[in-house]
């Protein structure tokens, strides 16, 4: 459910704090808010290359997290449609235009026998 | 249309709106103010999906929550509670700490005004009798769902009677989901799949025996010998998680429930809802006595949304279009 709503068409962009790499807006496949420590990961695939969770880190409401902080965080949320902000780092800028973006959502949900989560893949152009 | 004489209540889930709510192209008074219009008058919230910032609620919230109740002219009935048993990646949540967590929704609950609590089906029936003496004092009901694939002669369920029966606790009670009476297979999730790719063969194949009543255990597993795939064998898995029983299974238990999720995913042009019978539900509800709230729970939405506009508005407005009738309402 709700995989379609992923990946944000808008907000893709180059980062600003001085990385090199690039934040894409996320939003969870899921129909209510879930507690960080049961967002299990949130895997970026950047033009067919994987971008290992340790250089990407995950920002809610203004709360900037890395996955394994994530793992111990049980006083924040990822609200229910809210845009996440994932940042990434790459080796080399990100180049201007199209970049095709995937993102897996993995989820720990108490009351299901397998994980939950989603998937989306969508073509975003990278905000000038 | 005439009625027997009864006092079943209107009302909505704002899971309903789950889709508009998510885009938000409706917010949580958008949600409220729509279903008053139609004359759902009993709102029913899930904290998790409607508050942000859930488990604490500010004052502001709850002063808006109570004027948008005011103002609409509706009552806050029902809170639905989660238990996140696996909020620890590495243990399970203890006897104590799922007793805490329904503690801090039935606060909830009081805080918004609500006096019954969905309890979600994964909640153990240990947890439901440690949490009963509170719930008690807050003077609000524990409400098990009673969730597709579970029914009433489930042993889930039976454990679950057991603790109701035997302790005689007022406060715990059942919450039939409507889910429990599929008559035949929602078209929305058979459609879907076939958009999503599945072999329209073995679609039918999975539909038939679906809506035959026949033997669905072996589903995943005659698609996996068939060549289905991953949508094949998801769209089988489906068809293991949707039960057809006789509404009639809910009689016994009349004194038991408390609140009725109307859940529903297709309300059609003909205003008849395609896989759940509620012309055969609603009786049953007015022969027992049920005095509360059918409060409708959309669920169609996330099967139509890669291919049509939602619009979970006019969906639920049709839905209690046809209570209004099924309950002798002039409308």
């Amino acid at each position: 459910m709700y995989d379609q709503y992923i990946v944000c068409e808008e907000g893709f962009r180059a980062r600003e704090d001085g990385v090199t790499g690039g934040i894409v807006e996320v939003r969870m496949p899921y129909y209510r808010g879930l507690g960080l420590s049961m967002v299990e990961a949130v895997d970026l695939t950047l033009d067919g290359r994987p971008v290992p969770p340790s250089r990407t880190t995950f920002t809610v409401h203004g709360n900037t997290y890395t996955f394994d902080q994530l793992r111990t965080t049980f006083d924040d949320r990822w609200e229910m449609g809210e845009r996440a902000q994932l940042a990434f780092e790459t080796d080399e800028p990100l180049a201007p235009g199209e970049h095709d973006v995937a993102v897996s959502v993995r989820l720990r949900i108490s009351y299901m026998p397998v994980p939950g989560g989603g998937r989306d893949r969508k073509r975003l152009t990278l905000a000038a | 249309m005439t009625a027997p004489a009864h006092r079943i209540k209107r009302g909505v889930s704002l899971y309903s709106f789950q889709d508009e709510y998510f885009l938000r192209t409706l917010s949580l008074e958008d949600c409220i103010r729509e279903s008053a219009a139609f004359g759902a008058r009993g709102i029913e919230i899930i904290p998790e999906q409607s508050i942000p910032g859930f488990p604490r609620l500010t004052d502001e919230f709850v002063e808006d929550w109570f004027g948008w109740m005011e103002k609409y002219g509706t009552t806050p009935v029902a809170t639905d509670l989660f238990l996140d048993t696996k909020l620890y990646a590495d243990r399970w949540l203890t006897l104590d700490e799922q007793i805490a967590s329904v503690h801090r929704d039935i606060d909830i609950a009081v805080r918004l005004g609500a006096r019954i609590i969905r309890a979600i089906i994964n909640t153990p029936p240990e947890v439901m009798e440690g949490a009963a003496p509170y719930a008690e004092e807050k003077d609000v009901r524990l409400l098990l769902e009673v969730h597709a694939p579970f029914h009433y002669g489930h042993p889930w369920i039976l454990e679950h009677l057991e603790v109701m029966h035997r302790t005689q606790s007022p406060a715990l009670g059942l919450m039939p989901d409507m889910g429990t009476f599929v008559k035949r297979f929602p078209r929305v999730v058979s459609d879907r799949a076939v958009r999503d790719g599945a072999d329209p063969k073995l679609v039918d194949y999975i539909v038939k025996t679906y809506d035959d009543h026949g033997d669905t255990h072996a589903l995943m597993d005659i698609m996996n010998y068939r060549h289905g795939g991953p949508v094949e064998v998801g769209l089988a898995r489906q068809a293991t998680h949707y039960i057809w029983t006789d509404p009639r299974s809910m009689l016994e238990h009349m004194p038991l429930i408390g609140h009725i999720q109307a859940k529903f995913y297709e309300m059609t042009d003909q205003g008849v809802e395609y896989s759940i019978p509620y012309d055969e539900i609603v009786p049953v509800l007015v022969e027992g006595g049920f005095d509360g709230y059918l409060s409708s729970e959309y669920e169609g939405n996330r099967h139509i949304q890669d291919a049509f506009p939602v619009d979970s508005v006019e969906q639920v407005r049709r839905q209690h279009a046809l209570f209004a009738r099924l309950l002798g309402e002039e409308i």
